[in-house]
């Protein structure tokens, strides 16, 4: 059981990788003049919406958190609405604490805020995708041996290795290399895709390693 | 309680520090002091006249020979570049590029001549330029008068020339700019700053120079050209931009060369070579050779040239153009004249006896210098200028009784000739070594010492690790700590002291205490080298440490600083979410559902991190800029309130200023109120009431009187005098009263008589207290008795106050927080106004912090690691927050003058003035850094009383510790102190690891382009800092003390009544 389950995390995250990776390559075969740093910009905007939209249909299909509850079809609109409201406040916490961390309060607004975009589908969607809009059950995941299954392990670990990736991406700005990729924001939004696809890579292994020491309780 | 022995401990550790930084900083930081005299053309230093010859009108001190010059300054022309080597088949990229030189020495051997130039370290651009014009050697600190601006104040070639009336034209580097303000008769200046840029210096010259030689509107001209060393330091002098680079350079000299007259002396000169990495600054032997080419239309020299080319020091150049020139050489040269270039055409003998009068003009001007040197300082040693001073009294002897004889003709040529060459030796010898001399002391990075110096204070970084780890767990501490290696130290110090004294030899006092250092640590690890254990939970410390090797970082620690605070802070708050310790401890019924819930302390907590991140966000908006960021804008809060044009502005910020001052009261007169240390009429609480808002009056006023325009007062211009200095005094009046009260004073403890009719306090011990075991035991007693008459009085009504109302559980805090609003207000004072809102912030930050802290503590007796590095991150942050930077012409220099009329008898009280503005966030958060102990004994919540109501028995008990807040610690002195012990050593690690980076980066970096202006500024800067944090850590843990000690008289009092 536990085999199988972590062959179809791993087949999960590796696509999640590869949609990363496209993102960087397909819209420069379909658009001349599209280049990641050049209009990152929109590569931030391309790079949330698949990320986003595979994270869903994966969820969808894989349905790792087993909701016992059969829900009726309000309930299930309700859910969805409030997810994007979830989703939409991350943004905007996200946002101010990338403000409060020193990034221009007035100047490239649009910046800061499609880069906390990035930084909410790489982990509050995930967050959503696998708990739903249930504040307490996040609580719980990110306490220690709070996950209770290995889809929570990994989301764990891409969560803490996406913020740590934007948090190392934004030792660069200060050096006088003068390179493109050290313009706000996009060494932090590097930082953030290079932290998320590690951790994707990472979880699964790690789980492998430690699957003796990992004992997950039961609900 | 042991007070003494923490103390000393502490100092001592401060020692060992400051050993270390004094060692590194005699071998890195080279200084000697300018003077301020200048050579004039009246000076009387002519040499005896020959053949009845006059000078000429329009020369000073010697004929000149030329009536222009161009100096055209190739920077970082190393030897191998400006030669030229026919037979080598493949040329390296830099080799056999200027041909024209060659071509030129070749084709007319009397008209010029290559040299190897040797530079002295310091390598780098600014220094050699103040070498190539003062014809001195430049230290990274010339002591000189005035330390806010790179102007040179010596005496020099250019202050010469425009003295004598002659126009200086320049062109290329800017760094000119700053160190010739004001000289120039004409100027182009061009960035030097972006070292990518190869071709804007260049090409902006190239663009002026054939127009303005032209012109003929010019005496000296002046081109740097900047293009080589940045190609060096972007690509290295093997690569083919640098044969491009050197290839424009010989065009140019081509073209130049036909432009020039009969009357003109052509130098190119390099400033320095470079290493193979193209990088400079150092002392190898690729960075000091430099190429020196002299070319004139009319011959030169009475020889063809030497078959290698000689190899003369830098500082030649100034006395050999000054007196081509016909003025005067610069007071402070130490150089050696080019006597070749002053043969001319004549024979021989004329020829030698024009030599001998120019070095004769030459040693009597080194001469002066050195015996005017040697009366301001010391460091030049008195037995080899005394050695000088005959070899140059006896070649000066001998030129006159030779001038007496060619004048008498009683010599005859192949005697005479010998004679002349004998004697024109005899000064050389003279000149080479006084500059020997000065280059022995001036001109060396010591290594050893260097390296000597970061050991010691690595070691006693790892000391102050080890003890603080230590501490806790020993009995006999301070015996083997303290008394062992003070003893190895002392025993080393007599050795030698002995050694000295046997050899006869100076007594070199930094290196003896050095030692002493250096042994007596060994002392320390030769007892416990087994406890040595590193579990390193200091990620964030080692990302700021790394920060200091980069230049790019040092130059952005003003954003990187916060960064980190922030970082850090939000990194504890997710350690304590991930261990649980914000969620409520699972119940069965969250098990099953699998959910956990926050705390309500959670909400706090998250509300005073905001209310941290918004603090260090804001505390951006105050910083100062740096010369290295163009487009930075300083901060509007720096300038003073009296340079804002809109009255209306200036009086809303003033009100604003004053509204803040008066909220700051405000807030720790509730906040003492509130622990009950406000109740008592000692002379210290009354201070507090009275003499806070009275101190508040006077800054408003002084504020008032400053920032109001001058000409609105009229006729009460002199009234405003008086006040702009006695209000400043009285503010320092005030405080230092306030801190003395203090001292003598500390309690601010309100005993109500009133418990003492509930009953005398019954102790099994009657009389006085044996021993201290005794005295300990009846202090919970007192307390108990204290509460139940609290208690009655609740219980009538009487009376809303706690028993913390007598405010002895926040006795130490109080006396605390009085001393950091005291030093405050002093700081403040020295600030211009609108910084109090960095102030207001800094006070606000730091209580943030300590609740934060509070939260999240563990251990009750010890300060954690992260709070302690969170407390200096905090500090260093607010040093740049006040308006400061680690760069000389960042200093508030105005700060000096605050309660003084522009005039200063002695230097001290300026520099404290300064060093107090400079380091006041320093200052502030290492007296209030036993507050971080201190602190959570503050807090101790009462709402802990209501979670376990069950348990009966318990709950007196409970409630008597509950109240003891600060008594806690008094309870188990031992453990106290072993707290402040390990807080002491904690701080003084953090503190001596940073101090550790900055050293090494200045050692390790010492060729590094950007030493002199960021790393060595930065090392100066962080040492300086790390001895007032340190002497103020020491101070605010001795505060703590005197409080212990009153307390301990004051309990001693009441159980005798
Ligand atoms: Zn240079
Ligand atoms: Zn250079």
């Amino acid at each position: 059981m536990k085999e199988v389950e972590i062959r179809r995390l791993f087949a999960a995250n590796l696509l999640c990788v590869f949609s990363v990776i496209l993102t960087a390559v397909v819209p420069a075969l379909l658009w001349d003049g599209f280049t990641v740093l050049g209009t990152h910009l929109v590569w931030l905007c391309i790079c949330s919406v698949c990320v986003g939209t595979v994270n869903v249909i994966l969820h969808l299909v894989l349905k790792p958190n087993r909701s016992p509850k059969r829900s009726s079809l309000a309930h299930k609109i309700s859910r969805f609405l409030k997810c994007c409201i979830y989703f939409f406040m991350s943004c905007i916490v996200f946002h101010a604490i990338i403000v409060l961390y020193g990034a221009p309060l007035l100047g490239s607004v649009t910046e800061t805020f499609l880069f906390s975009v990035l930084l909410s589908t790489f982990t509050t969607l995930q967050c959503l995708c696998m708990l739903g809009p249930n504040i307490q059950a996040w609580i719980r995941v990110f306490s220690k041996n709070g996950a209770m299954s290995i889809w929570e392990s990994s989301l764990q670990i891409t969560t803490v290795c996406s913020i740590l990736g934007a948090w190392f991406g934004a030792f660069p700005i200060p050096l006088d290399w003068d390179r493109p990729w050290q313009v706000w924001p996009i060494s932090c939004s590097f930082g953030a895709t290079f932290g998320y696809v590690a951790g994707l890579i990472i979880a699964p292994l790690w789980i492998h390693w430690n699957r003796k020491q990992l004992t997950y309780k039961s609900r | 309680m042991q007070r003494w022995p923490v103390l000393l401990f502490l100092a001592w550790v401060c020692l060992l520090f400051f050993a270390g930084i004094g060692l590194f900083m005699s071998g890195f930081l080279l200084t000697r002091i300018e003077l301020a005299s200048s050579s004039s053309c009246s000076d009387p230093l002519l040499p005896p006249p020959w053949q009845g010859q006059s000078l000429p009108p329009g020369s000073c001190w010697a004929p000149q020979r030329f009536s222009k010059a161009v100096l055209v300054i190739i920077d970082a022309l190393r030897f191998e570049f400006a030669r030229f080597n026919p037979a080598k088949a493949s040329p390296l990229p830099y080799e056999n590029k200027l041909s024209f030189l060659h071509h030129l020495t070749t084709s007319q051997p009397r008209h010029a001549r290559l040299y190897r130039f040797r530079a002295d370290p310091p390598t780098a651009t600014m220094q050699r330029i103040k070498g190539l014009t003062t014809g001195s050697l430049p230290t990274f600190i010339d002591v000189g008068s005035n330390f806010a601006t790179y102007a040179i104040q010596e005496d020099n070639l250019l202050a010469q020339l425009v003295q004598n009336g002659r126009r200086v034209v320049f062109m290329g580097d800017d760094t000119w700019e700053g160190l010739f303000p004001k000289k120039f008769f004409r100027s182009y200046f061009f960035p030097s700053f972006n070292v990518k840029d190869l071709h804007t210096v260049d090409d902006g010259i190239l663009q002026h120079l054939y127009p303005t030689v032209d012109s003929g509107e010019w005496d000296m001209l002046i081109a740097h050209f900047l293009g080589v060393d940045h190609c060096g330091h972007k690509h290295g002098p093997d690569h083919p931009e640098m044969a491009k680079k050197l290839t424009q350079m010989n065009e140019m000299l081509r073209s130049l060369v036909d432009h020039l007259g009969n009357d003109t002396l052509l130098l190119v000169a390099g400033d320095h070579g470079m290493t193979e990495t193209g990088d400079h600054g150092g002392e190898s032997e690729k960075e000091v050779n430099a190429a020196l080419f002299v070319y004139s239309r009319t011959p030169l020299f009475g020889t063809g040239p030497p078959e290698e080319p000689e190899a003369i020091p830098q500082v030649n150049l100034v006395p050999t153009v000054a007196l081509l020139l016909g003025v005067p050489i610069p007071y402070s040269n130490i150089g050696e004249v080019m006597a070749e270039l002053f043969s001319g055409d004549s024979d021989t003998v004329s020829a030698a006896l024009q030599q001998l009068s120019v070095y004769h003009i030459n040693a009597k001007q080194v001469d002066r210098f050195l015996q005017s040197y040697s009366l301001v300082a010391q460091d030049l040693p008195a037995e080899q200028l005394q050695r000088l001073q005959e070899l140059f009294s006896g070649a000066v002897e001998e030129h006159t009784q030779l001038l007496d004889q060619v004048q008498g003709a009683t010599l005859v040529p192949p005697e005479l000739e010998s004679r002349l060459g004998s004697l024109i030796s005899r000064f050389q010898v003279y000149l080479r070594e006084a500059r020997a001399v000065c280059t022995q002391s001036w001109a060396r990075f010591n290594s050893l010492r260097m390296v000597g110096g970061c050991t010691l204070i690595a070691a006693s970084c790892l000391l102050c690790y080890m003890a603080a780890e230590l501490a806790a767990s020993s009995d006999s501490f301070y015996r083997s700590c303290l008394l062992y290696p003070l003893l190895w130290g002392l025993v080393v110090a007599v050795l030698l002291g002995l050694a000295h004294v046997f050899t006869q030899e100076g007594l070199d006092l930094l290196l003896v205490s050095s030692c002493t250092a250096a042994a007596s640590q060994l002392g320390f690890f030769w007892h416990w080298w087994a406890w040595l254990g590193l579990a390193f939970p200091m990620g964030i410390l080692l990302f700021r440490c790394g920060a200091m090797f980069s230049d790019s970082f040092v130059v952005a620690e003003a954003r990187v600083a916060p960064f980190l605070l922030a970082s850090l802070v939000m990194l504890l708050v997710g350690k304590l979410h991930w261990d649980g310790r914000l969620t409520v401890p699972e119940g069965p019924k969250q098990q099953v559902l699998g959910f956990s819930s926050y705390r309500r302390e959670m909400w706090y907590l998250l509300c005073l991190v905001a209310t941290l991140l918004v603090c260090v966000r804001l505390s951006g908006f105050f910083h100062q800029c740096r010369e290295e960021i163009p487009q930075c804008r300083p901060s509007l809060f720096l300038s003073p309130l009296a340079s804002l044009r809109n009255t209306r502005a200036k009086n809303l910020f003033y009100l604003l200023c004053v509204a803040l001052l008066a909220g700051l009261v405000y807030a720790v007169r509730s906040w003492l109120r509130h622990y009950g240390n406000l109740n008592s009429s000692d002379p210290l609480v009354l201070f507090v009431r009275w003499g806070f808002p009275l101190l508040v009056l006077c800054i408003a006023c002084y504020w008032a009187v400053v920032s109001s325009a001058d000409d609105s007062l009229g006729k009460l211009q002199e009234l405003v005098q008086v006040a702009i200095v006695a209000f400043p005094w009285a503010v320092y009046g005030l405080a230092s009263m306030g801190l003395l009260l203090l001292l003598c004073n500390p309690l601010t403890v309100f005993a109500k008589d009133t418990w003492e009719s509930a009953g005398s306090i019954v102790t099994p011990y009657l009389g006085a207290p044996s021993s201290e075991v005794d005295f300990l035991h009846v202090i919970p007693q007192i307390y108990k008795r204290m509460q139940e008459s609290q208690k009655n009085r609740l219980e009538r009504g009487s009376c809303r106050a706690t028993i913390a109302a007598y405010g002895l559980g926040s006795v130490y805090s109080a006396a605390l927080v009085i001393a950091l609003t005291l030093l405050g207000f002093l700081l403040m004072l020295l600030h211009s106004e609108r910084l109090s809102l960095a102030f207001l912030l800094l006070f606000l930050e730091a209580f943030v912090l300590l609740h934060i802290h509070t939260r999240a503590r563990g251990l009750p007796f010890s300060v954690p690691w992260y709070a302690v590095i969170s407390w200096l991150l905090a500090a260093s942050q607010f040093f740049y927050s006040t308006g400061h930077q680690p760069i000389f012409p960042a200093i508030h220099w105005n700060a000096a003058f605050v309660g003084f009329h522009l005039d200063h008898s002695t230097n001290l009280l300026p520099a404290v003035l300064v060093g107090a503005n400079t380091f006041a966030s320093h200052i502030l958060f290492a007296v209030g850094c036993p507050l971080l102990l201190l602190w959570p004994f503050l807090c101790e919540m009462p709402s802990s009383q209501k979670k376990k109501p069950k348990k009966e028995p318990r709950e007196e008990l409970q409630e008597v510790e509950e109240h003891m807040m600060e008594m806690r610690l008094r309870e188990s002195p031992e453990k106290f102190s072993t707290a402040l012990l390990q807080l002491g050593l904690k701080y003084l690690f953090v503190l001596g690891a940073q101090l550790l980076a900055c050293v090494c980066a200045a050692m390790i970096l010492r060729r590094h382009l950007m030493v002199w202006k960021v790393f060595a500024p930065k090392f100066l800067f962080e040492s300086l800092g790390f001895v007032v944090s340190s002497i103020c850590l020491l101070l605010g843990i001795s505060l703590v003390m005197r409080v212990d000690c009153a307390v301990s008289t004051w309990f001693r009092q009441l159980q005798l009544r």
